[in-house]
């Protein structure tokens, strides 16, 4: 599992064009979105003096996504490098696979956030630290939807080659606009409301704009998130198991490369 | 005597194609064994079937009398292989590569480990460079490291010299061959390269459209077929089945 983990670090530690290909995106991102909250903290009542709210729910969202790219890219640097069946035939069992990729993700998506975080202090006099504890609450529930994400993707690269690739990249686009990050689910038509319901993302998002907005902590909301979470956590690592037999029936695993 | 690896009655279907058919054979300890036949025959479905990288639709595969089907994470360890068509991460350097799968394979004082394969394998010079960056020969050097890293009970070798220049073609025979006397390893080895076959092997299965043809020793095959050279027997054997 520490070798799975060092084959990564590695490959970070070693390459500055990747740290810095880590950093850039949630830096752009995150002082996009600065601007934008910022014109609406001014334009809009709703958000009037709420700058923080659409930033932090950009970070957050950017959890999210780092994680679960994080997750895709892991797995996907061994198909493009060629060294997938190395690694499989390497005395790894499926829950360590796992645990490495879980760990490997988060220090890659803490490398990517940390400095954005840092960064909207001085440029917008936003702390995401305020949110206090449940923020630790918030970014546990998103990394391990994120991680999820990344389990169900994998598991469809393992069964289906890279030509699942695409879906790796766009399966988070899909779920965003049901996720209600920057606005309450009430904005959705009904039948997508139904379906939004079923993510944990609507409640995490919900709560976190009620404990910026309202200054409390509502623990239903972080319950139901988490529930959820688990359930589609467990259906991962299932779908990840299910996928590796399939694959080890249909020779995906013999043949995996570009 | 028990082998070291046992193939018994082994068959892999991909929907209605018979990839490979109920192939049986035993590789024993200190033996190198050669799978000789044409491309699409079985060769490498049956190393993967042994690696457990696929799952055979019937039979057994024993390593040291352990069914790899049951045990298969315990007895990889037992297990390694090579191939031109696998790489090792191109942009970790070789030594950075060689402590990744050392840990991999729970390699025992690694440092010691590597730095005898680094001398077996002429790797001194080039331990701190990528291995994206060496040229075909080198990185065959790294990957037969990779390949050994764990002394492995059985070695499987799927076309380990294709696209090597001559010299370092014979360099890795050679390295094979005093490899398998000084470690006792059982090698199973699936090549193209007759000369090669006949060199190290001291059986051959011969095998197409997923079954096994014909077997024996390369001199005992030359003899039984009337021919000159094993590459004969293979062309003799390949295409009696498309003669009209």
């Amino acid at each position: 599992m520490y070798g799975l983990f060092l084959r990564h670090f590695y490959l970070i530690k070693s390459s500055l064009p990747r740290i810095l290909d880590l950093v850039y995106w949630p830096t752009i991102q995150i002082i996009l979105w600065g601007f934008i909250s910022k014109f609406f903290s001014i334009y809009s009542d709703y958000y009037n003096n709420t700058l923080g709210v659409i930033l932090t729910c950009a970070i957050l969202y950017d959890i999210l996504f780092r994680s679960s790219i994080s997750f895709n890219m892991l797995f996907l640097e061994e198909i493009w490098s060629r060294n997938f069946t190395n690694l499989f035939i390497a005395p790894l069992k499926l829950k360590e696979i796992i645990s490495s990729l879980i760990f490997t993700a988060l220090i890659r998506t803490l490398i990517g956030l940390v400095p954005a975080i840092l960064l909207t202090s001085p440029l917008f006099g936003i702390s995401i630290l305020k949110l206090g504890l449940p923020l630790l609450l918030l970014f546990l529930s998103l990394y391990i939807f994120g991680i999820t994400l990344g389990l169900f993707v994998s598991a469809g690269l393992m069964r289906f080659g890279p030509s699942f690739e695409n879906i790796a990249w766009s399966s988070l686009f899909l779920l965003a606009p049901l996720g209600c990050i920057y606005y309450p689910i009430e904005i959705l038509p009904t039948f997508f409301q139904i379906i939004a319901k079923g993510l944990p993302l609507v409640y995490i998002f919900d709560e976190t704009r009620n404990i910026l907005l309202n200054g409390l902590i509502n623990y239903e909301n972080l319950t139901k998130a988490y529930v959820l979470n688990i359930i589609y956590l467990v259906c991962g690592i299932s779908l990840f198991y299910f996928s590796f037999l399939k694959a080890r029936i249909k020779g995906t695993l013999i043949n995996m490369g570009e | 005597m028990q082998a070291t690896l046992q193939v018994i009655g082994l068959s892999k279907n991909y929907n209605e194609k018979n990839a490979v058919k109920d192939i049986s054979f035993k590789l024993n300890k200190n033996e190198i064994i050669g799978i000789l036949g044409p491309n699409g025959c079985g060769k490498t479905t049956t190393i993967g079937m042994i690696l457990g990288l696929l799952k055979p639709t019937s039979g057994k595969i024993l390593v040291n009398g352990i069914e790899i089907e049951k045990n298969r994470v315990q007895l990889l360890n037992n297990l390694n292989f090579i191939s031109p068509y696998v790489e090792l991460p191109k942009k970790l350097t070789v030594k950075q590569n060689l402590i990744v799968y050392g840990k991999l394979y729970d390699i025992k004082d690694l440092k010691k480990k590597i730095e005898y394969l680094s001398e077996k394998l002429r790797l001194g010079d080039i331990i701190n460079k990528l291995t994206g960056e060496l040229s075909s020969g080198q990185k065959n050097r790294v990957s037969l490291a990779k390949s050994i890293i764990n002394d492995p009970l059985v070695l499987l070798l799927d076309e380990p010299t294709a696209s090597l220049d001559p010299e370092t073609g014979d360099f890795v025979r050679s390295f094979f061959e005093n490899y398998q006397k000084e470690n006792e390893t059982s090698i199973l080895l699936a090549s193209h390269n007759m000369s090669e076959v006949e060199r190290l092997c001291s059986s051959v299965l011969m095998m197409n459209n997923g079954s096994i043809i014909d077997q024996g020793s390369p001199e005992k095959l030359i003899q039984k077929h009337g021919r000159k050279n094993m590459e004969e027997v293979f062309l003799k054997l390949t295409r009696e089945k498309y003669e009209f």
